[in-house]
């Protein structure tokens, strides 16, 4: 079986969540090959080889340095046929799902995202996907020859597996009629660690009282090098940025730790979270619901747990 | 202008989940089924287009069963015109994009909206299949939509920020929060939606490439381990050695 993986960078850095779909497709067991498209650092594209590609492409052309759906759909379709591949590996992401439909438009292949553990393949080729925004699974058997996987943060552990290997440049055939969705700026917060990709999540509700109240979040998030989130009602009074919304509607996170600190726990919020693997839930009404979702609580108010727990965070390390 | 808008027709978000048939059917003892919420927030975006722009129609089209007419109904109350249903199961994300892509192809529409993902299945590729069926652009999740003319000015939430983008009509999008506020019909359009078309047609058939074995639930989770908040440091032992997360 020969595996094509798209990974996807920011800023020439190859994100964790494609270094995972990296993984994904190794652990799979056939011939991986990566593809990265636009800027990205040779170290990066080298270090594709340890986590388990056996073969770096790079279409290094500076049109790709933006995420454009259409173009990045055509090239990858373009690498998959050069590569002869039968699969595609991706990771779930804004980018990164728009792009896995269109290819498997463009291939006639199967399509499956949210995709949460290797496929089983004992009889027929089995995945099994995240629905009902984390509150179920089901289970979708692939049938078309070609298939394109969309995996779920966490779907594969990243391991050191092999060594670098040297990239080769790919170069595909690019048409003006996929640039016809034009980019004409990014707006991006720089040097955070993205909510959708963070390892320990630290969220704050309306228990926090007030936007001038956040520090405590932040700096719990800083000494834990978290990312930072809120509930629904404190995005819509615009106390924090709407693209830190987490829930039903807003973010789903699935990182190890999730830190929720005065949220009560309403099922679109735990909608958003129920993947994580450990959830600690700070909230000053022991009644809040929240509490049943969780592996640890402690009833406090925030202003007092807080600072406690920062300096506590800090003299452990 | 003519606008198609694509409804799901799903458990309400504050729903407990549960199968039936083995774990292979959607228990929808007691559940109350709504318009997909981030199909709802395409639909407000639509008809504030047609509130703004005279001589702009708005379809809404849905995938399912006769039992989904009552949400379609509330799409027309909502304010769109006129509305499909493809009389089949929708069964997976393909299948339905195969029918809304057959539906569109020869009806000329300026823009095709939907929700960037449906609450059930959570695919979230709908829109950009029936982008490429149709052979126009795709963009989804989008954030805001500003029509200039024949082009648009579009805003796409990507990790940790958003893309600005122009594009020409026509093109699909799937949309997403604060693309518009979510609309609540008021008496005079339920009243109007009952006299409203609504166009039932029969599914093309479409060979899926994918097909459902089974349901699962997610294991229950064990007891909350309380701590005191005069021991915070003990957390993070906890964390640490026995959850080992830190």
């Amino acid at each position: 079986m020969n595996i094509l993986v798209f990974v996807e960078s920011a800023e020439g850095k190859i994100k964790k969540t494609s270094l995972e779909a990296v993984a994904y497709a190794h652990g799979m067991g056939g011939k991986v090959a990566a593809l990265a498209l636009g800027t990205v650092d040779a170290a990066d594209l080298a270090a594709l080889g340890k986590f388990g590609a056996a073969k770096v492409l790079h279409a290094a052309d500076a049109r790709l340095n933006d995420g454009v759906i259409q173009a990045y759909s055509s090239v990858i379709v373009q690498a998959m046929q050069a590569e002869n591949a039968d699969v595609l590996v991706l990771a779930n992401s804004s980018l990164g799902t728009p792009v896995a439909a269109r290819v498997a438009t463009k291939l006639g292949a199967s399509i499956a995202t949210n995709v949460t553990e290797l496929p089983e393949t004992a009889a027929g080729f089995v995945v099994k996907k995240s629905i009902y925004t984390g509150k179920a699974f089901s289970k979708i058997e692939m049938k078309n020859a070609k298939k394109v996987i969309a995996i779920k943060k966490n779907a594969a552990e990243v391991k050191e597996v092999g060594a670098d290997v040297a990239p080769e440049s790919f170069t595909p055939q690019l048409a003006d009629a996929d640039f016809a969705a034009k980019i004409t700026a990014t707006e991006k917060a720089t040097g955070e660690i993205l909510l959708p990709e963070a390892n320990i999540v630290v969220s704050g509700g309306r228990g926090m009282k007030g936007p001038e109240h956040w520090g405590p979040i932040e700096e719990l998030a800083k000494v834990l090098g978290a990312a930072t989130g809120c509930s629904k009602p404190v995005s819509d009074i615009g106390w924090r940025p709407h693209h830190e919304h987490v829930g039903q509607t807003g973010v789903k996170v699935s990182p190890q730790l999730y830190i929720a600190v005065g949220i009560s726990g309403a099922i679109q919020h735990l909608a958003g979270v129920n993947s994580s693997k450990c959830i600690v839930v700070i909230n000053k009404d022991a009644d809040a619901p929240f509490f049943k979702a969780a592996d640890y609580g402690i009833v406090g108010d925030a202003f007092d747990v807080l600072p406690k727990l920062i300096e506590a965070v800090k003299a452990a390390k | 202008m003519k606008i198609l808008v694509c409804i799901s027709h799903v458990p309400d978000t504050t729903s407990k989940i549960n199968f039936t048939d083995n774990n292979t059917k959607f228990d929808s003892n007691g559940v109350q089924f709504i318009i997909g919420p981030y199909d709802d927030y395409a639909l407000a975006r639509a008809i504030e287009i047609k509130e703004a722009n005279a001589g702009t129609t708005v379809t809404v089209l849905n995938v399912g069963p006769a039992d989904t007419e009552p949400t379609i109904r509330k799409a027309l109350a909502i304010g769109a015109d006129d509305a499909v249903r493809v009389n089949a199961e929708p069964s997976d994300s393909f299948f339905v994009a195969m029918q809304i892509a057959e539906h569109a192809k020869s009806k000329g529409y300026d823009l095709i909206l939907m929700g960037r993902e449906s609450i059930d299945f959570n695919g979230g590729v709908v829109h950009s299949i029936v982008g490429e069926l149709l052979g126009i652009p795709s963009l989804s999740p989008v954030m805001k939509l500003e029509l200039e003319g024949t082009k648009a000015k579009l805003a796409r939430e990507i990790e940790g920020g958003k893309e600005l983008l122009e594009v020409n009509l026509p093109f699909v999008a799937g949309c997403q929060e604060p693309i518009a506020e979510w609309k609540i019909p008021n008496m005079r359009g339920i009243m109007s939606a009952r006299t409203k078309p609504l166009q039932v047609i029969e599914p093309m058939a479409v060979d899926s490439g994918v097909s459902l074995q089974k349901f699962e639930l997610p294991p229950a989770k064990g007891a909350v381990k309380m701590i005191s908040s005069d021991n915070v440091g003990e957390l993070v032992s906890l964390l640490k050695n026995e959850a080992k997360v830190l």
